[in-house]
């Protein structure tokens, strides 16, 4: 195991910490990230090399793995939308899905991540096919339609159809177990 | 997260407010709107928006808070689809009017938390304008085109060939310069909360950085900081590991997980309520083993009568060779107990009277009083805490508090990787989720006036059928008790009994009143199964009600017997120690019930499945009767907390009871028990469970235990309270002597005695409690009908806003349409 700084300058982990992740996590983190492709991912980051992990590797991480929202994890952290991920984006997700990220954050995120059509609303495909996800297909097409009808009612605050952030964030916030779910532990 | 600074300078002084007099307009908001959509253009362009913004002079991040989601539900179809990046220009391509840009951008609703939803919705507008200029996911061409919130919105173009580059430059300026305002310290706390990625976080630092003084001298890492690095990765990997490890400690994890995922959360709250009797008793059993039963075991009292031998009828009649042990009050002595060390000197006169005052000593009638009184005081005030947290907890104010999208939302564990855990997850969401769903989605039922007046005849049918029973029922034990003590007087007269038949007779009132118990509830279902109820969980909770009558009354019958019968001529039967007889007799009903529940688990839910199967041919198994069940558990443990005091060990007996009885009830409600047809939600059991053990179950036994303790006479030849007026003088005898010993405790002598036993202080003290209770729940009141008032206001600041707007906009149009007609004029001619 290297040091961290040979890896990492220092002015480069002095600027890391605005990322959000604790620096004992750092290390842990970075050696988690070569570990999916030891022959993509140097040792060195002095430079800055511009390496990006495939969604494919990201998404056989065993945190991930049995995951089903997984593909829209890795789509919304990763800076092309299509799930392919550099450290940077890497650090940035499991900061946000870490304990210590402030709850406006995560309720972000988690909207991104529910949000699969990226209109930034949640519509009533998107909690389709949230649900789907949620049940693994074992709610039936009418319960699924009810339940998005009702989730509509309640959280709907200006009565357009559909959720926005602020919509979200409102109902959010008052879940009791929100911020103790949305979190993996690494 | 508030954001301690403003990025921006709102122009709060054209904000519009809403009319003083929103009834007159509110009504015909609907109908102005249709008008309007016959009118207005189609759709909104944020494009436009975007355009005409940059035009004006304004710190970029202090323009449109929300996005513009203005399209109501009518106005929404009209627009078309603006999720798929279809152009949708307005009809004369018109951009907003500066007039209407001012008016929005400084309303309420966009400049309150400005700061802290300014850099969150920016990125709205970014995407959505993205969306509309057609870009797909899939360009890498342009870094800026992802879904990826960059710094790069905040204000400035996509494209550089639409804007000028150095209005970019200036707009990113002027955040960092707004980010150097702030300490180090908050500085990183706003970085780190800003949604946006990482690579633009650390320009931000770095830019804002560039222009503070260079920081002293912490280019270089010490040294001895990668050690500390090391050692905080391993205490937390330790941390997590422990906590990983009490997690599994917690017994029956696993367990509870597939029954809430098979039957439901109604089910689920009877294993749930059996754990906390379980603890409970636990706790009840440490403190009095530590207190009572050790010392009392250490200092073995000599036993008075001949040998008695071990026969099997001792574990059910719990008489025997069991009444002379540390098992019943009557083995405790009631003098303060001392370390005999006479075997360890030589004997002599001389050494004995110092090694006595050297060593401890334990004074066995006080210990046994207060023992007692604060294991009572302590269940008592962790009950009505348990039952304070879970009312909070199932009883909110906010009615509306949208159950249904907070679980939708935030029920999926991410912290779950094991494969079989996910799918057990995903199971328990979707019973979850239809049982809100059945909650959320009522029915409503016609009401014929003829079909409502036969369903009441039903009703009190069926309420006439359980009241009669019941009271047979009580009528029959009260008879039976009165003859089998009339029964043992005549049995204690004669001598040739034969101890064993004596012991087996006994044995005959807990089985009748466990036979009842068993036999009653049975009938009560018999009843409930013609009557229709509105929901499941009225019925259970109408179930609960009769089977809490039920056991309320034996239990009075019973106690009555005991106390006013056995215990206040124990003479009548010969009766040397009454305590411990009451104490035998509590132990036998805890057994004989057990007994029976364990055969009609066994048998009786067994054989009523094969039965419903094969004879009904019913096509589902029989329903896991909670109500019922409940009300066993709630009265067992009734006895065992009244029997306390008479037999230190019984809480032993009900924790070995409800162990065994919670693998039994698993096993059974796996093999024999049906998903329930129409899931339901109990999110108030549990509360009505706790309650339920509070009111009448504990309440009870301690009005009980206080008033064998108040009134009544113990036993003048055995026990610890041997030679007292009431057990209560233990306590008072020893204040006395304390006083007697240090008088200036006297004062505190006369508090004790002012206090515990005048009643007019308790009165007192109960009504002032009452009072503030009602107090509380009416300011709980009022905030629930403000809440409501609230929403709705809400609702209507929105269908105002719409209309405001859209005529503002209308007015604009209509004055550029007139002077583009008179050009337009002018060309043709």
């Amino acid at each position: 195991m290297g040091s961290k700084q040979s890896i990492f300058t220092a002015q480069q982990l002095d600027a890391y910490q605005v990322g959000g992740t604790p620096p004992e996590d750092f290390l842990v983190l970075f050696y988690r990230y070569r570990d999916l492709a030891p022959q993509l991912v140097p040792l060195d980051y002095t430079k800055e090399p511009d390496v990006k992990l495939p969604y494919e590797l990201i998404g056989s991480m065993p945190e991930l793995k049995d995951n089903p929202f997984r593909q829209r994890i890795a789509e919304v952290f990763s800076e092309d939308g299509e799930g392919n991920m550099s450290l940077d984006d890497f650090l940035d997700m499991f900061s946000v899905l870490s304990e210590m990220a402030p709850r406006d954050l995560k309720a972000y995120y988690a909207f991104k991540i529910y949000d699969f059509n990226n209109d930034d609303f949640l519509c009533k495909s998107d909690l389709e096919k949230t649900l789907t996800k949620l049940t693994r297909g074992e709610l039936g097409e009418d319960e699924v339609k009810m339940v998005c009808e009702k989730v509509m009612d309640e959280a709907d605050l200006d009565n357009d159809g559909r959720l926005s952030l602020e919509d979200f964030q409102h109902m959010i916030v008052r879940a009791p177990d929100f911020l103790s779910t949305f979190h993996i532990r690494i | 997260m508030a954001g301690n600074f403003d990025l921006n300078q709102p122009l709060m002084g054209a904000g519009l407010e809403s009319p003083a007099d929103e009834e007159g307009v509110h009504v015909s908001f609907s109908q102005l709107i249709a008008e309007q959509i016959g009118e207005s253009p189609d759709g909104f362009e944020l494009q436009q928006l975007q355009r005409a913004l940059n035009d004006e002079d304004r710190d970029y991040v202090g323009e449109l808070g929300s996005a513009f989601e203005y399209p109501g539900r009518g106005l929404n179809d009209m627009e078309g689809e603006d999720d798929d990046g279809g152009e949708t220009d307005p009809q004369d391509g018109l951009p907003w009017s500066s007039a209407t840009l001012k008016i929005l951008s400084s309303m309420p609703s966009r400049t309150i938390g400005r700061s802290r939803g300014a850099i969150l919705s920016q990125y709205y507008n970014k995407t959505l304008q993205l969306r509309r200029r057609g870009q797909s996911r899939s360009s890498l061409r342009d870094f800026s085109r992802s879904s990826r919130p960059t710094i790069r919105g905040y204000g400035m173009e996509v494209d550089t060939t639409d804007g000028p580059e150095s209005e970019m430059k200036k707009k990113k300026e002027r955040l960092v310069n707004n980010l150097q305002n702030l300490s180090v310290g908050e500085r990183l706390k706003m970085l780190r909360g800003m949604p946006v990625s990482v690579a633009e976080k650390k320009e931000l630092r770095r830019l804002t950085l560039q222009k503070d003084k260079p920081p002293p001298s912490s280019s270089k890492i010490p040294c001895c900081s990668q050690l500390k690095f090391y050692i905080i990765i391993a205490a937390r990997h330790s941390w997590y590991s422990w906590l990983s490890f009490l997690h599994s400690l917690q017994p029956w994890q696993f367990l509870f997980k597939r029954i809430g995922g098979r039957f439901g959360t109604g089910v689920l709250s009877y294993f749930q309520f059996l754990k906390t009797l379980l603890l409970f008793n636990v706790f009840l059993f440490l403190v009095t083993f530590a207190f009572l039963v050790l010392p009392q075991a250490m200092h073995p009292t000599e036993l008075p009568v001949g040998v008695r031998t071990f026969s099997g009828l001792e574990l059910i009649s719990g008489a025997g060779l069991f009444t002379d042990t540390v098992m019943y009050y009557g083995y405790y002595s009631n003098s303060t107990l001392q370390k005999s060390c006479a075997r360890e000197h030589n004997a002599s006169a001389s050494t004995d009277h110092d090694c006595v005052s050297e060593r401890l000593s334990y004074n066995m009638p006080l210990a046994y009083f207060f023992t007692i009184g604060m294991s009572f005081f302590i269940t008592c005030i962790i009950l009505v805490y348990s039952m304070s947290k879970s009312f909070g907890r199932s009883f909110r104010i906010d009615k509306s508090y949208s159950i249904l999208a907070m679980k939708v939302f935030s029920s999926w564990d991410f912290r779950v990787i094991k494969k079989s855990s996910v799918e057990l997850m995903s199971q328990n969401n979707c019973t979850q989720l239809r049982e809100i769903l059945a909650e959320v989605v009522q029915k409503k039922e016609k009401n014929g006036g003829c079909q409502a007046l036969w369903r009441l005849m039903v009703h009190g049918l069926a309420w006439a059928i359980c009241i009669g029973g019941t009271a047979g029922c009580v009528i029959s034990v009260y008879f039976f008790s009165e003859y089998m003590h009339q029964d043992l007087q005549r049995t204690s007269r004669q001598t040739n009994t034969h101890p064993l038949l004596k012991e087996a007779s006994l044995l005959a009132l807990p089985a009748l009143v466990s036979l009842l118990n068993l036999l009653l509830p049975s009938l009560f279902s018999l009843a409930a199964w013609m009557e229709e109820y509105h929901s499941p969980s009225v019925r259970t909770y109408v179930a609960l009600g009769r089977n809490l009558m039920l056991k309320v009354s034996v239990l009075a019958v019973l106690c009555y017997h005991w106390l006013g019968r056995v215990a206040a001529n124990p003479s009548d039967i010969n009766l040397m120690c009454w305590e411990t007889f009451v104490g035998q007799e509590l132990y036998r009903f805890l057994i004989m019930d057990f007994i029976f529940t364990l055969l009609n688990t066994l048998f009786g839910e067994l054989l009523w499945r094969l039965f419903s199967r094969n004879v009904l041919r019913r096509s589902r198994n029989p329903a896991f009767d909670i109500a019922r069940n409940v009300l066993d558990l709630i009265y067992a443990q009734t006895l065992a907390w009244i029997g306390v005091l008479f037999s230190p060990l019984l809480p032993a007996v009900q924790i070995l009871k409800l162990l065994l009885l919670f693998y039994v009830k698993v096993t059974s409600v796996m093999m024999n028990c049906q998903v329930p047809r129409r899931p339901y939600r109990v999110s108030q059991m549990t509360t009505i469970f706790i309650t339920l053990l509070c009111f009448p179950s504990f309440l009870g036994a301690s009005v009980c235990v206080t008033y064998t303790m108040w009134s009544i006479k113990p036993s003048s030849s055995c026990g610890p309270f041997r030679g007292l007026r009431t057990m209560f003088q233990a306590g008072k005898r020893w204040v006395q002597e304390l006083e007697k010993n240090n008088p200036d405790l006297s004062v505190l002598a006369r508090v004790h005695a002012y206090l515990v036993e005048n009643p007019f202080f308790l009165f007192v003290g109960a009504g002032i409690f009452l009072i503030v209770i009602y107090f509380y729940s009416q300011v709980v009141d009022g905030q629930r009908k403000v809440i409501e008032l609230l929403q709705e206001h809400i609702e209507e600041e929105g269908a105002h806003k719409k209309y405001l707007i859209s005529k503002l906009q209308n007015m604009h149009e209509s004055k550029k349409r007139i002077p583009r007609r008179l050009r337009s004029q002018d060309s043709g001619c």
